[in-house]
């Protein structure tokens, strides 16, 4: 079974950090979404295209012992929370450090990786990672 | 809306059954639940089943048809339904079917929740359990929902909120009351040095911070016939059943450690079950993890009381404010779709004075939360005895 349209679908979304603004409020939001939750049917109509500029700061972060079956052989890895300069929290792995490097409020910037292969079709999809900005 | 109660409750043992099938296990606590009701199966009028993911556990969908059949209801032909909401499948199906019964439509029906998850090796389970968020904006980029436990813990702590020992205390409650329970998945006390001294699943949560992975079933009738209430020796009342929800995704939401959908469900059940929070004496919260069993009493009691409860030990069943006394999921044990069922089990257990051991003297009034996810569906029921 493989699910490849499912991820061409967001790859603009992953590959680019494009979110979506919502020019009735001005509530700026990634994942994109097509109805702002504040807004609501106010919002139809008025959701835009915004791409993030991929900078921002820790928000949390946790060091991942147990990973997932497409993630078990990366274990230990780092995932977080950043906190954009744009507003909206965005939950991804920071790559290239070593835990001990990482702290909340550390700057970093977005990078495009791979992020795991898809079972045994081994179609590997790609997708936004952090790096420390030093 | 008609008066229901629950008449009868049944269980199966949570824990490692690797001679248990779901169908099994569905039926075992089916036939308890009836057995306990003193009724048969023809005075079913329904039956609602809570299961989140046999699809991928077992490769089984149709759990309701399946269910039924394996409870011998197939000559009957009996309406079944099956309800799926994450981890708060339980509290969910209860909750419709508890509007059936209350509307006039069904009089007696049997609600069950099941889980059958050690036929797949840990990571596979790890990744369904995901399945319970969101799949193209967390899961994808590899978190676990331990994961996200650990990220709301490390942010409170960075915050001077809370300290390590606060959720890691949620646990040790758990174990202990787990002790007391013969249906638990662990029986087995811990010491806070236990929790964190073990390996870590997501740092700073070990695996005694996070619930197992488990097998099981239990089953309540509810009922608004009156020859069946006033049959039963002490019918518990299903005085408020309410269900919210908040943005799939944790990073979405307003604060990572807010449990919303909690605040809201908590809040309209207590005000339909017209009592207040003071008057609750046991409390069954959704302690997936130690960290969000924390958040959860945060929610009810604010931060300050909460802490207080916490670190004075007020949470134990001779105490206070006893807080999962059935184990929680810690220690009872995790099986999914079957654990908002459970609670509705401890809680009659506890309100008809049948609990045992770990029985809290008197108690009136139940609060239950049974959870989808980290708070995505929240389920609040309210239970109590005349
Ligand atoms: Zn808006």
């Amino acid at each position: 079974m493989s699910d490849v349209p499912r991820f061409w679908r967001e790859s603009n979304h992953r590959y680019r950090l494009v979110g979506t603004k919502c020019n009735n409020c001005g509530s700026i939001f990634f994942p994109p979404r097509d109805v702002c939750p504040k807004c609501r049917r106010e919002s139809i109509g008025k959701m835009q295209e915004l791409e993030l500029s991929g900078y921002g700061e820790v928000y949390s972060y946790t060091i991942v012992h147990d990973g997932l079956e497409p993630f078990k052989f990366q274990v230990p890895y780092i995932m977080a929370m950043i906190k954009t300069d744009e507003g909206p929290l965005i939950t991804g792995q920071i790559v290239d450090a070593d835990p001990s490097e990482v702290k909340i409020g550390s700057r970093v910037r977005v990078t495009l990786r791979r992020i795991r292969e898809e079972g045994k079709t081994g179609i590997i999809q790609y997708g936004y990672k952090f790096v420390l900005e030093k | 809306m008609r008066d229901v109660y629950i008449v009868g409750v049944g269980t199966t043992k949570f824990g490692e059954l690797w001679d248990k099938s779901l169908r099994d296990l569905a039926t075992e606590a089916g036939l308890k639940a009836i057995t306990d009701a003193g009724i048969y199966s023809e005075d079913v009028n329904a039956l609602y089943g809570a299961n989140t993911s046999a699809g991928q556990f077992i490769d089984q969908e149709h759990i309701a048809s399946l269910i039924a059949d394996a409870a011998g209801l197939s000559e009957l032909g009996i309406p079944s339904i099956r309800i799926e909401a994450g981890s708060a499948s339980g509290g969910a199906a209860l909750h419709e079917a508890y509007l059936a019964v209350a509307s006039g439509k069904y009089d007696t029906v049997v609600v069950g929740g099941v889980e059958k998850m050690t036929d797949v090796p840990p990571e596979e389970a790890n990744k369904i359990i995901g399945g319970s968020l969101d799949a193209e904006w967390e899961t994808f980029f590899g978190v676990t929902e331990a994961s996200l436990a650990a990220m709301i813990a490390k942010r409170l702590e960075y915050e001077g909120k809370i300290r390590r020992e606060d959720y890691a205390s949620i646990p040790v409650v758990s174990h202990r009351h787990g002790s007391m329970n013969e249906t638990s998945h662990f029986r087995n006390a811990i010491k806070l040095e236990d929790v964190l001294k073990a390996s870590y699943v997501a740092q700073p949560l070990t695996v005694f911070d996070s619930a197992p992975l488990s097998d099981g079933a239990s089953a309540v009738v509810i009922s608004a016939n009156r020859t069946l209430i006033n049959a039963s020796e002490n019918p518990v009342k299903i005085l408020s059943s309410e269900i919210s929800t908040d943005y799939l995704s944790l990073h979405d939401r307003s604060s990572i450690h807010s449990i919303n959908a909690f605040k809201r469900s908590s809040k309209k059940a207590l005000e339909s079950a017209k009592i207040t929070k003071e008057k609750v004496d046991i409390l069954e919260l959704h302690d997936s993890y130690s960290i969000v069993g924390l958040l959860q009493l945060m929610e009810l009691y604010g931060e300050k009381e909460a802490l207080d409860l916490v670190r004075n030990e007020e949470l134990y069943w001779n105490k206070s404010r006893p807080t999962n006394t059935s184990g929680g999921l810690k220690a009872h044990g995790n099986p999914l779709g079957a654990v908002g069922i459970y609670q509705v089990v401890e809680a009659a257990l506890q309100l008809r004075g049948k609990a045992g051991q770990r029985q809290v003297k008197g108690a009136r009034y139940a609060l239950l939360h049974n959870m989808g996810g980290i708070g995505a569906t929240s389920v609040t029921t309210v239970l109590g005895v005349e």
